[in-house]
């Protein structure tokens, strides 16, 4: 019981800190991402939407926002959330040609 | 009179328009035809001197530990620059568990071998000397042999003047020749430059199918037929994890590299570990939408295409294949 009233204030700090994160969109078209480089803020997610008439898996093996999206079609889009601040490389694994740099700052 | 001026004004901007448009056309290279040179680092652009001896080692089986198996061994012009077999067959006669990929327009590749383990070719090239199962010749050893062959001392200083014998310069060098090997013209090229007679309708419908209801261009695009990317297509009893070794995503265990179709009728057997003998066998694999369903690709589906359909598609491959490539082979330096 004495946990509840700090637990909604994490709650509270959590979904203020989650309101101010920002959706970047980065398409795939042409076996290239739309952009060789994003700065975006600690928090905020990336959204990899496929333009390209076969799929794509793209994902990232940098250590501290690894993350494997699966593979998708077109029209469809994935997210990934960078929570850590660094420099992150992002690429597609089945077309190696398509990398770019997700640049992760504080809020 | 001011109707008239009108209409010339129209048919005029209309004519501008055209001009415009066909101009763009006529300016864009078309993707399926190959572009006329492979590109080349700027650290080793190619000179007569640097091909010459790049070819030498090519063909020199004293690059190998064994004295015995040279580069041309495996990747032998008068087999569509591989080998025909299966597998490969490395030193002391042992088989290799990988078909041996030609090298036909591997200077145009981003990313070399089945597994895409080399990102370029110069340093590719010195990979399959150094392995154990293939040439296995270290390094040390391969340099202190040629600096004791004269004519290769001479060759080297001409070919990359100060630079001297050393693990750089004989990728370089390889690399230098390897972006010689190029696709000739072929009667799917005449027909794409305009010679409609280049190719039979049953080809012309097979790249259509090629292209459309057969997917094949989900992965063999453009001039060289390779999307240069990785795919697990399903081959009965493959137990390689293929690029998944190097690159550690669920998607790419069992993926092998897309290989150019460019040639495809002088370099069977076909896949990564050599499972079809024909044209026809593989074609057979995609229409049952591979065979292993294990981590397959997602482009992977049955085509359901009807004999007719099959036969097309061999006969439009077939025409992918140019006359061979002459090759003089080099006296190799003493």
């Amino acid at each position: 019981m004495r946990k509840s009233p700090l637990a909604a204030v994490l709650l509270l700090c959590m979904s203020a800190v989650l309101a101010q994160s920002s959706e970047h969109v980065v398409s795939q078209k042409g076996k290239a991402f739309s952009t060789k480089s994003l700065k975006v803020k600690v928090g905020d997610s990336v959204s990899f939407r496929n333009d390209d008439p076969f799929f794509h898996n793209i994902f990232s093996l940098s250590k501290g926002n690894e993350f494997d999206l699966g593979s998708y079609p077109q029209g469809q889009s994935r997210k990934a959330l960078f929570s850590r601040e660094g420099t992150f490389e992002v690429e597609c694994a089945i077309h190696p040609e398509m990398k770019m740099i997700v640049q992760v700052e504080k809020k | 009179m001011l109707i008239l001026d009108n209409k010339l004004k129209l048919a005029a901007f209309a004519a501008f328009c055209m001009t415009l448009a066909s101009g763009a056309l006529a300016g864009k290279p078309d993707p399926w035809l190959r572009p006329e040179r492979a590109p080349e680092p700027a650290d080793n652009r190619a000179t007569p001197e640097r091909v010459a001896l790049g070819k030498a080692l090519f063909f020199d089986p004293r690059l190998s530990g064994s004295d015995w198996i040279s580069c041309a061994s495996c990747h032998n012009p008068s087999l569509g620059w591989s080998d025909g077999l299966t597998t490969g067959i490395g030193d002391g006669m042992k088989r290799l568990k990988r078909a041996t990929p030609t090298i036909v327009n591997a200077g145009f590749q981003p990313v070399l071998m089945w597994d895409g383990r080399h990102s370029s070719l110069e340093g590719q090239a010195l990979g399959p000397i150094q392995a154990d199962l293939e040439m296995n010749q270290d390094l040390p050893g391969l340099i202190k042999k040629l600096s004791a062959i004269d004519g290769y001392r001479v060759m080297f200083d001409r070919a990359y003047p100060g630079e001297g014998i050393a693990g750089p310069t004989i990728g370089k060098a390889l690399a230098s020749y390897e972006r010689t090997v190029l696709s000739t013209e072929s009667p799917f090229d005449r027909w794409r430059k305009g010679d409609e007679r280049a190719v039979s309708a049953s080809a012309k419908r097979g790249f259509e199918l090629f292209d459309g209801k057969a997917n094949c261009t989900a992965c063999h695009q453009g001039f060289n037929f390779t999307d240069n990317g990785f795919h697990n297509i399903g081959i009965k009893g493959s137990t390689d994890v293929g690029r998944f070794e190097h690159r550690k995503v669920a998607v790419l265990k069992g993926a092998f590299k897309t290989p150019t179709l460019r040639d495809i009728a002088l370099t069977a057997p076909y896949m990564h570990n050599g499972a079809y003998r024909t044209l026809e066998e593989v074609v057979e694999h995609y229409d049952r939408g591979g065979d292993a369903t294990d981590n397959l690709d997602p482009e992977m589906k049955p085509l359901k295409l009807s004999a007719q359909e099959k036969a097309d598609l061999v006969e439009f491959m077939k025409t992918l294949t140019g006359a061979p490539m002459n090759v003089v082979l080099p006296q190799l330096p003493n």
